[in-house]
């Protein structure tokens, strides 16, 4: 019997469309609508990091290189305070098989696909994890179903992610190029019903154990290079899984001291639904248009849980503007001779004003670049800014406007972080979390979990329910 | 290669389909104006399935993975058209600049 396919059956077949192309069932983790196991559906699958090693080396991914950008750390200093600029390291994640960290996520959802039988893999991304998914499955044998968010209704299309769907065909898969707008759930939905395929969602259990390895590694790398565990580790937050994974990384090699950043590049403002908004952005990702409401909300996502959840992990999170990630990307070409891909700078670039602030023999990483492309290069992705009408200048990078005004810095000390305050993300979780679970009257095992998944005291929970006109039920 | 061959195609060729996967009046409540206003589209690749059709026609295609989808035809032998950009004159000073400002900046002859 054929299934009816318009959009309101499809989206009512959701959850069990879900839970049959993800083999999880998380009403075993659940203690109340609100509150649920986050450590015991994170080890459900069953893999150790060993294990995530191991798999990840048989598709070469992982072990990349840590390097030392000793002539950027060189410029910080130029224009640091006496004694100020910790030295900066990348993880060059190019050189994993796809070219991106995505390959780490990747590579467990799909090997774990394979394991439970599944023949195919679909996935909707617009970026790097697409192509991630697309690879790892041409290396195990399952086909690829790859889901796009291109083009506007003028069928124009964002270079980087036209690059994406060249990147997705060329290992093989099926690319669905669709125009602006959430409904890529729905076809996501009907493509799972369609083919019985496994859902390479970024937001399984798999795919944040997958980054595990990146936090563990360059933990590791930094500790046998220089006898001790870096200061601070700057990772781009987009839906959390990137943060997330490596944070966690580096609490299983024994990190617990190095203070963890997450930034994104700073699109507020944008409509991510919009099919007007869509071609004024020059980043598909690590932007404030996912950031902000993946923390503010974790699970308005592809599954019932997500288990990528960046308040649990973050000490900072800072912006950045698109401008000063191109600057940065071209500095990073210039002075270390790496030339990469401009989202997987979004990091560096907030590492230049942050390493201003350490002492010169601390120790700042990086944790990411990506491959560049016809497509990425800042030269393409600022030609294609013009044609849409916005302005490209240089100048003071406070000037920027998302969407209006992308402002070049004309010197290294013009790049500037605007440091969130995560207690305002907290408090703005908490009221997501009533309202999306409808636990209006949360008892004492919801107030744990949300003190526990915003990392904030109990105390801080009850005063937010509290400001909220909640009650607390004993 | 000739103007025919662009517009139409035969069994096997690449080829791109179009489809309209859910009209205004079918999309989801959620969403600004600008994209309620109009369709959701969609563009796939495959080979093509009938022994010949023109741009427009109703087809069916085999995709990369062999799954067998239908729709219209947009394209033949589509090409992929992003590229490079132009060079950027807000860029092009990044590194010289920068290695001035480490004392590192090369003197052309003419400032000898």
């Amino acid at each position: 019997m054929k299934n009816d396919a318009s959009y309101s059956s499809v989206m009512s077949r959701k959850n069990d469309i879900l839970k049959r192309s993800v083999g999880i069932n998380y009403q075993e983790f659940e203690i109340s609508p609100l509150a649920f196991d986050y450590e015991r559906m994170m080890n459900s699958c069953g893999y150790s990091l060993s294990d995530v090693q191991k798999i990840q080396q048989e598709t070469g991914v992982g072990n990349t290189p840590l390097i030392e950008l000793k002539n950027i750390t060189e410029l910080v200093r130029s224009v640091s305070s006496p004694g100020k600029g910790g030295r900066i390291f990348i993880k060059d994640e190019r050189a994993n098989p796809s070219g991106s960290f995505k390959d780490r996520r990747a590579s467990l959802s799909v090997y774990h696909a394979s394991r439970l039988g599944y023949k195919g893999v679909v996935c909707a991304s617009s970026g790097n994890y697409g192509a991630a998914v697309a690879s790892q499955a041409a290396k195990r044998g399952l086909k690829a179903i790859i889901l796009q968010e291109v083009y506007d209704s003028r069928k124009v299309g964002q270079p980087e992610i036209l690059e994406k769907t060249r990147t997705c065909e060329a290992y093989g898969a099926e690319v669905w190029q669709v125009t602006v707008g959430p409904e890529l759930f729905y076809v996501m939905l009907r493509t799972l019903e369609e083919t019985g395929f496994f859902s390479a969602s970024l937001y399984i259990p798999t795919s944040v154990l997958g980054i595990e390895t990146l936090g563990y590694e360059l933990a590791q790398q930094i500790m046998k290079q220089e006898g001790r565990f870096p200061d601070m580790v700057v990772i781009a937050h987009a839906g959390g899984g990137n943060v997330t994974g490596t944070a966690r990384g580096l609490q299983k090699a024994g990190d617990h001291e190095t203070v963890v950043v997450g930034a994104s590049v700073d699109l507020r403002g944008l409509h991510m639904a919009s099919d007007y908004d869509f071609n004024r952005k020059s980043f598909t990702t690590a932007h404030s248009g996912f950031g902000i409401p993946f923390l503010t909300w974790p699970d308005r996502t592809d599954v019932p849980r997500n288990a990528a959840r960046g308040l649990r992990y973050l000490d900072q999170y800072v912006l950045v503007s698109q401008g000063e990630v191109f600057y940065t990307t071209e500095l990073l070409a210039k002075l270390e001779g790496l030339d990469r891909g401009p989202a997987g700078n979004t990091s560096l670039a907030a590492a230049i004003p942050l390493a201003q602030k350490l002492n010169q023999d601390q120790i700042l990483v990086v944790q990411e670049t990506e491959y560049t492309a016809a497509g990425k290069l800042p030269s393409s992705q600022l030609t294609f800014a013009e044609e849409n009408g916005i302005e490209v200048r240089q100048g003071d990078p406070k000037d920027n406007v998302p969407g209006k005004v992308i402002v070049i810095p004309e010197r290294v000390e013009q790049i500037h972080v605007e440091e969130l305050d995560l207690d305002k993300i907290r408090r703005s979780y908490v009221k997501h979390a009533i309202e999306a679970t409808g636990m209006h009257r949360p008892k004492e095992e919801d107030i744990l979990f949300l003190a526990e998944d915003s990392r904030s005291p109990i105390e801080f929970i009850r005063k937010t329910l509290n400001s909220l006109n909640i009650e607390v039920l004993t | 290669m000739s103007e025919e061959h662009v517009k139409s195609a035969l069994r096997g060729d690449l080829v791109q389909i179009h489809k309209v996967i859910l009209t205004p009046e079918q999309r989801s409540p959620d969403i600004p104006a600008c994209t309620k206003g109009v369709p959701y589209e969609a563009w796939i690749k495959g080979f093509l399935l009938e022994d010949e059709a023109r741009i427009g026609d109703a087809v069916r295609i085999e995709t990369f993975i062999g799954r067998e989808l239908s729709g219209t035809l947009a394209e033949v032998n589509p090409m992929y058209t992003h590229n490079f950009g132009k060079p950027q004159p807000t860029l092009l000073s990044v590194g010289m600049e920068a290695k001035k400002q480490m004392g590192r900046g090369r003197r052309s002859s003419h400032e000898e």
